[in-house]
């Protein structure tokens, strides 16, 4: 069973400050991670693989230090990594391309498996746009996958409903965190990653096209502060009672 | 042509107000589409839509693959600029295939649409709640996907005319086949229109003390329990009903107390526009403070005792 994961190397968000004057984001310094969910894609893969096996392979499109992180997830257990340098302009349509053509080039592939969205800007647009340029059946959300020899059920959770779908091969399936916990790699493993191998695949080696982005971020603006942020500490008696009397004055509690 | 597609009938009428608006200010007409049945056409009509198209088709469950190709074929006949989509689970995962099948732009979960120096532009919220892109489409079909109760639907106006078009139209065949659709164990709770909510999160040792929060909210008038993510989805202590979040419900009480609520940005999303909002969390560093108007810093097994006694003093 040949399985391929999508990866995206992000800003760990919790880690962001944000500049007291301009209220904007730092971004710089931040450190990198791979997102949370893709770690959770990965588990799942490898979870299919320990019962069928077959191979992993992590695709990764960002810039050259994303081999780094990409070696965390060699450890936990795929076979071996992709990394595409993209473009110096990309978006979502030019990213997706670079994916869909990098699993054209690759080939052989039954499940890919992306994590539901990326946690620093929360689109959830990879997984279905490369089924989409793949032309082959989509699951999103999914909160339980089973992998059976030649298709795989899934259960899609959509709040006040549950759809159980099955799908044969090839299969794009997006999940989320509650699917799984991510495994940490045992030191053994961390040591035997080295050996296995991240090739590198400039953009123009996956598609033939020139791609033009058809969106453009004009600014990343702070967010202003609405609220009163007013905080109570300390004394807990007078804390709830200064509350109380706040509360009572603006009008809630009525 | 703007084009609105949900297949939620509430926040259709929702984006008809924004397509609307749109429309008006770039001088087209609205489409509003349904697929599979006709049963809220003329209501469409009333709020806005200058066409409601009806795509009758075989298949009566939502599947992604092939509704994008229902849209895509829709959009072959009337020229469609703008594309608005309910930003729901099925929303998102069908505007992001549309998007690839028409090689377009796409952004989800807008909070703000309008068109600036003659381009099409949205703001959404980033990096965890800590910003606000401001994206710009540079190319046309231009996909937009708008969560729940960001825009009010217009009034109802019977006079506004428009047509009903019921038409069929080709889908692809997608080799998927749903099993099962499995109504999720439901409380009957309808957080969305409560008026107050007291609302838990992972702070919260153990199911049994959540009765802490229902004691709070049964001495607040219009009492509602909601919860963070966590509470519903891993724990499943309460019903997904109370789920507070971008992938839960999305709040507009005049009181939101959160309790225990560490304040992610898929929670925040999901309560930003409460009126007053209160955070108890032990954490002084906990992000739900950043999005508080009230905070206490302190544990809340010592704390939600103490207001709710404190409350029920006030209210006499």
């Amino acid at each position: 069973m040949n399985i391929i994961v999508c990866a995206k190397q992000v800003v760990d968000v919790a880690e962001i400050k944000v500049d007291s004057s301009t209220k904007k984001p730092i971004l710089v310094g931040v450190p990198q991670k791979i997102s949370d969910m893709d770690k959770n894609a990965l588990e799942e893969a490898i979870k299919s693989k320990e019962k069928h096996g077959g191979k992993i392979t992590i695709l990764t499109v960002g810039t050259p230090d994303a081999k780094e992180r990409m070696k965390e997830l060699l450890a936990m257990g795929a076979d071996e990594g992709v990394l595409i340098t993209p473009p110096e302009h990309a978006d979502y349509h030019v990213i997706a391309h670079l994916l869909a053509g990098a699993i054209q080039k690759i080939g052989n592939y039954d499940i890919i498996f992306c994590g539901e969205a990326s946690i620093d800007m929360f689109s959830g647009q990879m997984g279905p746009r490369i089924a989409g340029l793949l032309n082959i059946p989509q699951i999103t959300y999914a909160q339980q996958v089973t992998v059976e020899q030649n298709k795989v059920v899934a259960e899609r959770n959509l709040g006040e409903k549950a759809i159980i779908i099955e799908s044969p091969f090839p299969v794009l399936i997006t999940v989320t965190k509650e699917i799984n916990q991510p495994r940490l790699p045992s030191l053994m493993a961390i040591l035997a990653s080295s050996s296995k191998p991240i090739h590198e695949w400039p953009a123009t080696g996956v598609t033939a096209e020139a791609l033009v982005p058809k969106l453009q971020t004009i600014d990343i603006k702070g967010i202003p502060m609405q609220r009163k942020n007013i905080i109570y500490q300390n004394d807990l008696e007078k804390s709830v009672e200064k509350l109380v009397d706040e509360l009572a004055k603006v009008g809630v509690l009525r | 042509m703007v084009l609105v597609y949900s297949d939620e009938t509430k926040l259709t009428l929702e984006l008809l107000h924004k397509a609307w608006d749109l429309a008006q200010e770039l001088n087209k007409k609205v489409i509003a589409v349904t697929i599979g049945h006709d049963e809220h056409a003329t209501e469409y009509l009333e709020h806005g839509a200058d066409f409601v198209i009806v795509a009758e088709t075989p298949q009566h469950q939502f599947k992604a693959e092939e509704y994008t190709s229902i849209l895509q074929n829709i959009m072959k006949e009337h020229r469609n600029e703008i594309v608005l989509i309910g930003s729901n689970k099925n929303g998102k995962e069908l505007a992001a295939r549309l998007a690839a099948k028409l090689d377009a732009g796409c952004v989800m979960d807008c909070t703000k649409v309008y068109i600036h120096e003659k381009r099409l532009t949205t703001e959404r919220i980033v990096y965890s709640g800590n910003a606000i892109a401001v994206e710009q489409f540079t190319s046309s079909p231009q996909i937009i996907t708008i969560p729940s109760k960001v825009f009010d639907p217009l009034p109802k106006n019977p006079n506004h005319k428009g047509e009903i078009i019921k038409k069929k139209f080709d889908s692809e065949h997608s080799p998927s086949k749903i099993l099962k659709v499995q109504e999720m164990k439901s409380e009957g709770v309808n957080v969305e229109d409560a008026q107050i909510i007291v609302s838990c999160g992972r702070g919260f040792k153990k199911k049994e003390d959540i009765k802490l929060v229902n004691d709070l909210a049964d001495i607040l008038k219009g009492r509602t329990v909601g919860c963070s993510r966590p509470i519903a989805a891993d724990l499943k202590w309460l019903s997904e009903d109370h789920w507070i979040g971008l992938s839960g419900h999305k709040v507009k009480p005049k009181l939101y107390v959160a309790c225990g609520i560490s304040g992610q940005i898929q929670h925040i999303a999901g309560m930003r526009d409460s009126g007053v909002i209160v955070a108890i969390n032990k954490d002084p560093e906990a992000l739900i403070f950043k999005s508080a108007d009230y905070g206490i810093v302190g544990d809340l097994y010592e704390v939600l005792p103490k207001l709710t006694s404190a409350i029920k003093g006030k209210l006499g």
